[in-house]
């Protein structure tokens, strides 16, 4: 094995920056003007949407979340991680037991505040993935990959044997409810209603985790424009060049890793009150195992590496579908078979986003942001040439 | 202390087994640098292929026939979809394989249904005494086969025409190229080899000996810690597979005895851990160098 072929195991995939001069002029105003109208839309949508699709919504803006944080660490730092359903269970397990009750014979909390507890679990998750950068920060490439799933199954194994903090895998435990400053994100306290539609449980946790959402998408989106992008992709692209350039290699990967895992605990924190349990796994596979994680890099692969809009779409193909299939199945009358050989709604976009991995290595590597771009160019480009 | 030999025993038996795995990684990543992540789902057909065919071939055909298949399986993939990507680089196929998996693994977990058909017959659930220890004979025919497969692949690596040309594209893939070994074909048996382990090693994963459970999602995750064991041992290096398949197995066993059952499978991966905190390329793989 030479050092040049172990290099180009290392070789990520190609920037998914937008190009430059599409953030000038009338193309950025545009550009600014659609997303302002998808903000409206999802802010009215829980006007005219039931809670079970509001729910499924949700879901939606959950891997929305973990994917952008780790379309970071995968595709702008280049580092392959497998963890994040790991990092999911971390900040599951830290809400839930920061706002838990005090008290509790059983099972261990903190009686904090949600909204305290919120952050505590962001900081939690991120001070674990602070916690593996001295490995992440010696291994590259496919070597990272696999030293990152042994996360995965100390997770498992934390989750079974802590059922003081996660309540154990038969029964699991109950997080706190959501409120802030006072305000329950439930169908208690003070009755709301806009345009007439009353604003419960469903309509709450919507704006909050879309909130949520936002935060998650501005807040990538300054890091990848910003100097900080700027030293992951450096790194990314030849670690040494980066040293040379004065870029703390080390650095910009613990810092990536650790971003990445805030907003994979973040993700599991939203997580934990979708499901309103937390419940371990008893296997690899379930709401923390290799099949999670697989899904998380489903998306950022679809989406395109390291594109936070791409990891965006990635959630809504990945996370959404299942949702999508189940209830329009409802509808429909699909999916009523039932034990052996079953068609489920989670087989089908299993299915689904397993050949959307095939076809977007195979035919884009850029993901569907790369396809964006195209089509975008296209329609500039007559203009700008006559 | 017998306790212990028993356990040493049992492990390198499961080891052996980690081992054939193991091998074929290590085959696949030194002909393509491409870690196949599909290497479960290899496993998993495999002995689909069994579960079908036992009826109609009886137990020993069906297995040949499992083995077969496995491999053709391993020389489809490359064939129709990483040969067609020449362009990608290794760590985008390693990806496009994860894709690969999920759907292979979800189509036959859903086939298998909630029937989970042991398959290793001819030597499952038949412990005997030996000295006043318990020894499975899944772990020793493992252990057997594991050998000679492992010379056989071992002579032909180093004598073989194939071997040879390998090795060429291992060291230096366009210079191979340019003194006429034909890189496709090497790679294409590059693949149908670790499909033929893989094909191999499900015929003891899915016993009562190895895992108490028969062929099932839980035969997937198994083959998954041949991944440590050919991390640990360098993705390069086919004695650091072999090598790392048995440290598996033991720590698995030991650690299943003496910490307890939940954990064994952790252990497996914080041992790897630790060994790639001290030797970050594994045991026996090449250092990476980087020039600028």
């Amino acid at each position: 094995m030479s050092d040049q072929a172990v290099s180009e195991v290392d070789t990520p995939p190609p920037a998914a920056e937008p190009p430059r001069e599409a953030r000038r002029g009338p193309a950025r105003l545009v550009r600014k003007a659609a997303w302002l109208a998808l903000l409206v839309v999802l802010l009215a949508l829980p006007l005219y949407l039931d809670a079970a699709w509001l729910k499924a919504g949700q879901y939606m803006m959950i891997g929305a979340v973990g994917a952008i944080g780790l379309t970071l660490v995968v595709g702008q730092a280049g580092q392959l991680s497998l963890a994040h359903a790991f990092f999911l269970l971390a900040g599951g397990t830290a809400y839930t037991v920061l706002s838990g009750p005090t008290g509790d014979e059983r099972v261990a909390g903190f009686g904090l505040d949600p909204g305290l507890s919120l952050l505590g679990a962001v900081v939690v998750a991120a001070l674990l993935g602070l916690a593996f950068a001295p490995v992440a920060g010696r291994l590259r490439g496919i070597y990272l990959g696999v030293a990152s799933l042994a996360l995965v199954f100390l997770g498992l194994y934390f989750g079974q044997s802590a059922e003081e903090l996660t309540g154990g895998t038969s029964t699991g435990r109950t997080p706190a409810s959501f409120s802030l400053f006072g305000f329950p994100f439930t169908n208690d306290g003070p009755e709301i209603s806009l345009l007439g539609v009353p604003i419960r449980q469903a309509e709450r946790m919507w704006y909050l985790f879309l909130l949520l959402t936002v935060l998650a998408f501005v807040i990538a989106r300054g890091a990848v424009r910003g100097r900080v992008g700027r030293s992951w992709r450096a790194v990314r692209d030849n670690e040494a060049a980066a040293a040379v350039m004065g870029v703390s290699v080390l650095r910009a990967k613990a810092g990536a890793f650790a971003v990445s895992s805030a907003y994979g605990g973040l993700a599991g924190a939203m997580t934990v009150l979708w499901f309103d349990i937390l419940k371990p796994d008893e296997s690899e596979f379930g709401t923390y195992g290799i099949n999670v994680s697989i899904a998380y890099l489903a998306m950022v692969i679809i989406g395109g590496l390291g594109s936070v809009p791409g990891a965006l779409v990635g959630a809504l193909i990945v996370n959404g579908l299942p949702q999508v299939l189940a209830l329009y199945s409802a509808d429909l009358g699909w999916f009523s078979g039932t034990g052996d050989g079953a068609l489920t709604p989670i087989l089908v976009s299993s299915f689904v986003y397993g050949a959307a991995i095939v076809l977007v290595v195979l035919f884009e590597p850029g993901g569907l942001a790369a396809i964006g771009r195209r089509l975008t160019r296209l329609r500039r480009q007559p203009p700008e040439e006559s | 202390m017998n306790t212990f030999l028993q356990l040493v025993v049992n492990g390198l038996g499961k080891g052996a087994v980690f081992a054939l795995l193991a091998l074929g990684f290590v085959i696949i990543f030194k002909a393509t640098e491409v870690v196949n992540f599909a290497h479960g789902s290899l496993v998993l057909f495999g002995g689909y292929l069994v579960v079908v065919t036992k009826d109609a071939l009886g137990w020993a055909g069906a297995s040949l026939a499992g083995i077969v298949s496995a491999g053709l399986l391993g020389l489809l993939v490359e064939r129709l979809l990483l040969s067609r990507s020449r362009h990608a680089d290794a760590n985008s196929l390693a990806l496009l394989t994860i894709g690969v998996d999920v759907i292979i693994t979800e189509e036959i977990v859903r086939r298998l249904g909630v029937t989970l058909p042991f398959l290793g017959d001819a030597w499952d659930a038949k412990p005997f005494r030996l000295g006043g220890i318990t020894l499975f004979r899944t772990h020793l025919v493992a252990l057997g086969v594991a050998a000679v497969l492992i010379t056989a692949f071992w002579l032909a690596f180093k004598y073989s025409n194939w071997g040879v040309a390998m090795r060429a594209q291992a060291e230096n893939r366009e210079a191979a190229a340019l003194m006429g070994i034909r890189s496709s074909r090497v790679t294409a048996t590059a693949w149908v080899v670790a499909g033929l382990l893989a094909g191999v090693a499900v015929l003891f994963i899915a016993t009562q000996d190895f895992s108490g459970a028969g062929l099932s999602r839980g035969t997937h995750s198994i083959a998954l810690a041949a991944f440590p064991a050919a991390i640990l041992g360098g993705l390069d290096s086919t004695a650091g597979a072999v090598v790392g398949g048995l440290v598996v197995g033991l720590v698995e066993a030991l650690s299943a005895q003496y910490v307890s059952f939940d954990f064994s499978k952790s252990a497996v991966f914080l041992v790897m851990l630790v060994v790639l905190v001290v030797r970050p390329s594994g045991l026996f793989g090449t250092r990476e160098r980087t020039r600028v």
